[in-house]
């Protein structure tokens, strides 16, 4: 029983309005990579699906939207069944075929390379990885430069994915291919779009 | 608010809000590039903005404020019955002001007060394929731009030089975003293209009939294509405008009686009307204390 109210709950209370707030913080951290936008608390869906991620995965999914969960989250039946009931999402078990992926441990992740990185030709057919992290304030500044960012950006998610810095310059040297990331923190979002460069801060 | 109940909100229902807004989010990642996606059929014939329409659409929210404008004006045609879709539809703030708003829906030009960061300017596009008159295949202008391919380009550009001496392109002035795509800009004079390069405000193009969505991010390399020894240049006016003296402005020409006289004016209405208000003037403009009495 409790796992059932678990599912139903924790929606937005106002779809259009909050997935446009949602959607307008998205739009913002993908033209701006590496900035952290803060959204507040709009939906809530069963742990370990964080309120930010499911605020994104409401405003961005939905029948038309296949996506790849991993083990962390579709291990979890209260938090699968929150996704396919507020987003009517289709569940795909190849992330070669996602258009999106939904991340709750970035330790066990699969390789940038294992997602769909579109064709030549279309580009845009390819996976958004939204990786659900701490936060923003981690140990180690990342530089970024590229579009959407005036000179440089400096970015600290408290997680990244395992050798992420060589992972992305392969990612960055496939371009117009390639995947793009959002990451989802506690009560803010960033994104990094396939067009931006990463270089370590100097020690 | 009674008005709005008829309709969701912005017009368009959440579904194809969603759709056009994942379309919006790879085209931003991938700058230049047109992503196809599923246009809907909007209360207004195609070629009045409906891809704009869409893009505006899918991203307003209670909090924005609306500037409409058509060929640089905010009063014609286009931009008044655009603007009163979305004050009923929506219910937003709208604006004639550059500086206040927060989203610029425009049809063929860009403001020439420049942007800020934190500002959208939406663009409708009748045609995104800047290949298409050269090559009308859809699946072979795909091919050229997965392989860089636009020698094409440059042999149109070259024909304009051996035939007319010059660049002969005047509007949709081809760009190359980021070193990559190449990219029509819409048919804005390509006096605007310049502005284009890294901007701070984020640019939207949306194509309703066409099918595409493209992107410029803020500070992105926007080049214009051209000859080492044909370099790009813009258009320039040999009088200043005759309402507000501008000289740097683009300008519209206004034919004033069938003797063949006309005047030249900013095609830029508030950039016009600030630079009266701040007691500017040009040689046809009406004196102040007259025009009060």
């Amino acid at each position: 029983m409790r796992a059932v109210t678990q599912v139903y709950e924790g929606g937005f209370s106002d779809a259009v309005f909050n997935s446009q707030e949602v959607f307008r913080a998205l739009m913002e951290a993908m033209a701006s990579p590496g900035r952290v936008v803060e959204i507040g608390k709009l939906a809530a869906a069963p742990s370990p699906i964080s309120s930010v991620a499911a605020s994104v995965a409401a405003t961005l999914f939905d029948h038309d939207a296949t996506v790849w969960c991993d083990k962390s989250i579709a291990g979890s039946v209260a938090a699968i069944g929150w996704l396919k009931f507020h987003t009517g999402l289709e569940l795909t078990s190849n992330p070669s075929d996602a258009q999106f992926a939904l991340i709750g441990d970035l330790e066990t992740m699969p390789s940038l390379e294992s997602f769909a990185k579109g064709t030549s030709e279309y580009p845009d057919r390819s996976t958004t990885i939204i990786l659900q992290i701490d936060g923003f304030n981690g140990p180690e500044e990342l530089t970024l430069s590229g579009p959407g960012i005036k000179d440089t950006q400096g970015f600290a998610p408290s997680q990244l994915p395992k050798m992420f810095v060589d992972q992305w310059a392969a990612n960055r040297g496939a371009f117009p291919r390639g995947i793009d990331l959002i990451f989802v923190g506690k009560g803010a979002l960033a994104a990094l779009p396939r067009t931006t460069r990463i270089s370590k801060k100097e020690a | 608010m009674t008005e709005l109940a008829t309709y969701n909100f912005a017009y368009l229902d959440e579904q194809t809000k969603r759709m056009i807004r994942r379309a919006i989010l790879k085209a931003i990642a991938i700058p230049g590039y047109q992503v196809p996606f599923a246009s809907r059929e909007m209360p207004m014939p195609y070629g009045w903005g409906t891809g704009g329409v869409q893009v505006t659409a899918a991203v307003i929210g209670p909090n924005d404020t609306l500037k409409v404008i058509d060929q640089g004006a905010d009063d014609t045609t286009n931009a008044v019955s655009i603007r009163a879709f979305f004050q009923k539809v929506s219910n937003v703030r709208v604006t004639t002001k550059t500086t206040e708003a927060t989203i610029i829906q425009t049809r063929h030009r860009i403001p020439e007060t420049a942007l800020q960061a934190g500002q959208t300017l939406v663009y409708q596009v009748p045609i995104p394929e800047p290949l298409r008159f050269l090559e009308p295949r859809e699946t072979e202008t795909r091919k050229m731009h997965a392989l860089e391919e636009y020698g094409l380009m440059h042999v149109k550009l070259y024909e304009d030089i051996a035939r007319h001496g010059r660049i002969a392109t005047t509007y949709a002035y081809p760009v190359k975003v980021e070193g990559r795509y190449v990219m029509d800009p819409s048919p804005t004079p390509k006096f605007d293209n310049p502005k284009m390069h890294q901007s701070p405000a984020l640019q939207l193009f949306g194509a309703g009939r066409e099918k595409r969505i493209y992107a410029i991010p803020p500070y992105t390399e926007v080049v214009s294509l051209d000859f080492e020894d044909h370099p790009f240049e813009i258009q320039t006016f040999s009088e200043p405008c005759a309402l507000c003296g501008a000289k740097g402005s683009y300008l519209d020409e206004v034919i004033l009686d069938d003797k063949g006289g006309s005047m030249f004016v900013c095609s830029d209405t508030d950039f016009c009307e600030d630079r009266q208000a701040e007691g500017h003037r040009g040689h046809l403009s009406a004196n102040p204390a007259e025009a009060a009495e």
